[in-house]
């Protein structure tokens, strides 16, 4: 079946199965490949991507289901002159990844936290993020990465 | 080798921002996961439903006939390679040959053109089973009736530095023992003015390692290719050696980024079938499993431990005593280790004299058991700390004065023929105790506590390395650890530009490819820092004392006038920097300088183990009694690490060992009923989550440049998870006074407990 859709802000045309998964899409047809999956059943929070800005686990969101939507990745989020968004930058400072593994996911899922939510607070931060499974952290570099974002980003808006 | 000061580095003892950073934050670093090979096709696992069973036929016909499928492979499709691999014992069969031994063994793989087409022929294939009578614990794999798992007699493997003798193979299910014996137990108890004594468990748990195992298998004239997940790429290079009967070079493991190995990835795995697939398929054959497949891989072994510690009238530990029995499941794997580990593990980190640990692990018709941070150690620190809150008790001690006036001393032999302690548990247990506010007063159902742990690493010295100093003044680290998160892309960087005196992002890292990068016998036990960091140091050393010759042939003077500074040299008038010595010496701005290092189980890495890896950890909980819910209020970890050549990454390794141990102590169980895994699967396997982060957390790193290491560093990483569950335990019974002597500390155990309490 035919799908179209913006992804990362650029119009897509492709064929997929009725049964492909977005995941499946981005990351074997598009070789978008920063989207990880692990569990598969939509628990551990690692393929997070946004469709029209609202979190989705690609290992589950079927392909078709994006026709028409804006899809966003992690790869779409690093500014075109090569700067990384507040978050990325954020979690780079913080330490806030070891494996990388579960990364691509939670700076999706904050992202969409802090568009919805500019200043959360850490009780927010910790409800919001709940989705997202990190196995090495610790999680607390993470919570103090989206704050540190969160900051940053309150101080590019003022100037 | 003398040992610089703190306050003299340019580049280590900072927390620089990880090499791997930016990588990894755009989604653009590549796991074996994310990796392609032209003509690669996919594989699929058939696995077994029955515990224990004989293989009557496999007809797998209607598969090979499904459009799409390249080959079926079975254990009987083998002839011409050796199946049975195990770097320990060579138990393990890549496919299952006559039998079944758990729930959940491969028993067929299928090769197709895409997943879909592999996992559709995979349910074509035909096994007849005749169900034998299976075992699931150890007390069960010892009875006189029971079944026997493994008939054959295993040849060894490539584990070497092992202590003991594999014991594996004899005519029983006892696949290890181990026993440590020092005093006179008997005696000391009898004297004792008091004792304690108790049975513990310890659950199977899962280490969710987030990428679960996948390989990419190339098998042809050349030899072996594999790009692989796993931690140890040496290690897993012997065994596809032996099963393909071939020398050393024409057998290559690549192994990229790796996301998340936490010793689940220790050793081999799925690389030896991923290759027979390949094998017969005459392509590269990639194979990656889900994380239900994951969890029937590898998990911790649950341990069963009867233990008793004796102390005398002035409150100093006199005795202790152990019968543990580990179910290491239905492969050695590295339980072998695992066992030598634990039982050693049940004295550190206090100065005992009477001492008498018996440990045996058990085939068993489960998941095949192995490696877990901090291997073996946590299973016996929930009875080992535990034993010490509620010996304090007894005595009418404050625990952690307890523990001080116990504790192992700097230099102190405190285990016989290893090496004398070189942490400062003082210091650790000082730090972590004010962390947590010791001895203020607490709200009611608050309870406070601070364990310890101190370790012998299981890191065996055998490691090398080359660094490469391009005309540039560029650097390139060739070296066999494998970044698994730990953090061995910075570190080893900062070391090499600490010593070459060039900026640290110039210093790149190549990692754990086998035909490229130097022996490193693992990724594993702590050791990258200390041994491999060891390694970069001496060996950018060296690549200056051939610059230096290269200098004195440059300005035509006697080596012993050139006189090295940051970064070059200078003789008299003249300076110059690598770059500038390299270029002149080659008179082209190209070539190169090669520094090379070997480290040896000798010199200052002659006593093992190679450093006693020690931390606290203290934590302050509150206990909901109407319903048993633990809640963290505060969690403080102190990693003894020498000294830390990135504070960060340090002390982000402690938290999240802690952070693991808090998940077993808290809700981590694998769970089984008969012969099936009940919660197999990350639906039903409870991780700790954002949401369980203790409202409170202090990190603390104690760098007293004691370590064998660079600059005094030595491991960490594993320490802070060992005494969790000990701390959780001994902080329930401090804030409502039950005493549970079982990991995990459920919601429904502490109710029980505090039910039948209130009930007597």
């Amino acid at each position: 079946m035919n799908l179209s859709f913006q992804l990362n802000g650029k119009p897509w045309q492709l064929d997929c199965e009725p049964a492909d998964t977005l995941a499946e899409v981005l990351r074997n047809q598009l070789n978008l490949n920063g989207t990880k999956v692990s569990c598969e059943v939509q628990v551990c929070g690692a393929c997070t991507v946004l469709v029209d800005n609202v979190p989705v686990s690609a290992c589950t969101y079927l392909a078709y289901e994006a026709r028409g939507k804006n899809v966003l990745t992690i790869e779409g989020l690093e500014n075109p002159d090569g700067t990384l968004h507040p978050l990325q930058q954020a979690f780079i400072d913080e330490f806030a990844f070891q494996c990388g593994y579960c990364t691509p996911g939670m700076i999706m899922a904050a992202k969409a936290l802090l568009d919805e939510k500019p200043k959360p607070t850490r009780d927010e931060i910790i409800h919001h993020m709940d989705g997202n499974i990190c196995r090495c952290t610790g999680y607390v570099p993470i919570v103090a990465a989206i704050e540190r974002a969160a900051a940053l980003m309150a101080k590019e808006k003022q100037s | 080798m003398s040992v610089e000061k703190k306050s003299d580095f340019h580049v280590v003892n900072h927390s620089l921002p990880r090499r791997d950073g930016r990588v990894k934050v755009t989604g653009k670093a590549q796991y074996v996961a994310d990796l392609r090979l032209i003509g690669m096709a996919y594989a699929k696992v058939l696995r077994s439903p029955y515990a224990h069973a004989k293989i009557i036929s496999i007809d797998k016909s209607r598969a090979e006939a499904h459009s799409g499928v390249y080959c079926v492979v079975t254990g009987y499709d083998l002839d011409g390679i050796n199946p049975y691999y195990g770097h320990a014992v060579k138990d393990h069969p890549l496919l299952a040959i006559d039998k079944v031994r758990y729930a959940g063994e491969a028993v067929a793989a299928v090769v197709a053109v895409d997943e879909r087409t592999a996992f559709e022929a995979v349910e074509l294939i035909d096994v007849k089973y005749e169900e034998l009578k299976a075992v699931f614990t150890p007390q069960e794999a010892l009875a006189s009736d029971a079944p026997l798992l493994h008939q054959r007699q295993f040849e060894a493997g490539a584990l070497r530095g092992f202590e003991g003798e594999v014991t594996a193979g004899k005519g029983t299910n006892i696949c290890q023992t181990h026993k440590i014996q020092w005093g006179d137990v008997e005696k000391a108890f009898k004297e004792a003015a008091a004792v304690i004594e108790g049975d513990y468990y310890f659950p199977m748990t899962y280490a969710y390692a987030m990428e679960p195992y996948v390989a990419i298998a190339e098998v042809n004239d050349q030899g072996v290719t594999i790009y692989s997940s796993a931690q140890h790429p040496f290690m897993v290079r012997h065994d596809l050696k032996s099963v393909f009967n071939l020398p050393v070079s024409s057998v290559r493991l690549i192994v990229p980024f790796v996301g998340g190995g936490y010793g689940s990835k220790s050793y081999t795995k799925i690389e030896p079938l991923v290759a027979a697939c390949s094998w017969k398929a005459k392509r590269p054959v990639k194979l990656q499993l889900t994380v239900e497949e994951a969890m029937l891989t590898t998990r911790s072994d649950d341990a069963y431990t009867w233990m008793r510690t004796a102390v005398d009238k002035n409150g100093k530990i006199i005795a202790r005593q152990a019968k543990i029995l580990m179910n290491t499941g239905a492969y050695a794997e590295n339980s072998p280790l695992v066992v030598e580990k634990s039982t050693n593990r049940c004295v550190g980190p206090y100065a005992i004299s009477n001492v008498l640990i018996e440990n045996s692990s058990l085939y068993t018709n489960t998941v095949p058991a192995s490696s877990y941070r901090g291997f073996g150690c946590a299973q016996v620190t929930l009875p080992g700390e535990s034993q010490i809150d509620e010996l304090a008790k007894k005595i009418g001690k404050d625990p952690y004065e307890f523990r001080l006036a116990n504790a192992a001393k700097p230099g102190e032999e405190f285990f016989p023929g290893m090496r004398p302690f070189d942490g400062t548990l003082k210091e650790d247990l000082d730090t972590a105790a004010k962390a947590v506010g010791w001895g203020k007063p607490l709200p009611k159902g608050h309870g406070r506590t601070v364990a310890c742990s101190g370790s012998d690493a299981g890191a065996y010295p055998l490691t090398s390395t080359a660094i490469r100093v391009h005309a540039d003044g560029s650097v390139t680290i060739m070296t066999g650890s494998t970044e698994l998160g730990q953090g061995s892309h910075t570190v080893l960087p900062q070391i090499a530009a600490e010593e070459l005196g060039v900026p640290y992002e110039k210093v790149r890292v190549v990692s754990s490819d086998t035909a490229i990068t130097p022996y490193d016998r693992s990724t594993g036990a702590s050791r990258t820092t200390t041994l491999m960091g060891s390694a970069v140091l001496e060996a950018s050393r060296e690549a200056i004392q051939q610059m230096v010759v290269m200098a004195a042939d440059v300005l035509k003077v006697k080596v012993e006038e050139i006189q090295t500074v940051r970064g070059g040299v200078r003789c008299g008038e003249a300076q110059l920097n690598w770059s500038e010595v390299i270029s002149k010496f080659y008179a082209l701005p190209d070539g190169e300088v090669i520094g090379r290092a070997y480290i040896r189980k000798s010199g200052r890495f002659s006593a093992l183990p190679v450093f006693w890896e020690a931390a606290a950890t203290a934590c302050e909980i509150s206990v909901d009694e109407e319903t048993g819910k633990i809640t963290m209020e505060k969690l403080a970890t102190v990693g003894d690490v020498g000294l830390a050549i990135n504070p960060a990454l340090a002390e982000g390794q402690d938290l999240g060992a802690a952070t693991m141990g808090m998940g077993i102590g808290l809700f981590e169980e694998l769970i089984y009923e008969g012969a099936q895994l009940m919660n197999g699967s990350i639906l039903d396997y409870r991780l700790p989550r954002f949401s369980d982060l203790p409202k409170e957390v202090e990190l603390h790193l104690v760098q007293n440049q004691d370590g064998v290491g660079p600059y005094g560093a030595k491991g960490g990483g594993e320490a802070s998870l060992n005494s969790m569950a000990a701390n959780i335990a001994n902080a329930v019974d401090s804030a409502v006074g039950v005493r549970i002597r079982q990991a995990p500390l459920t919601p429904e155990r502490v109710w029980r407990a505090l039910k039948e309490k209130k009930g007597r």
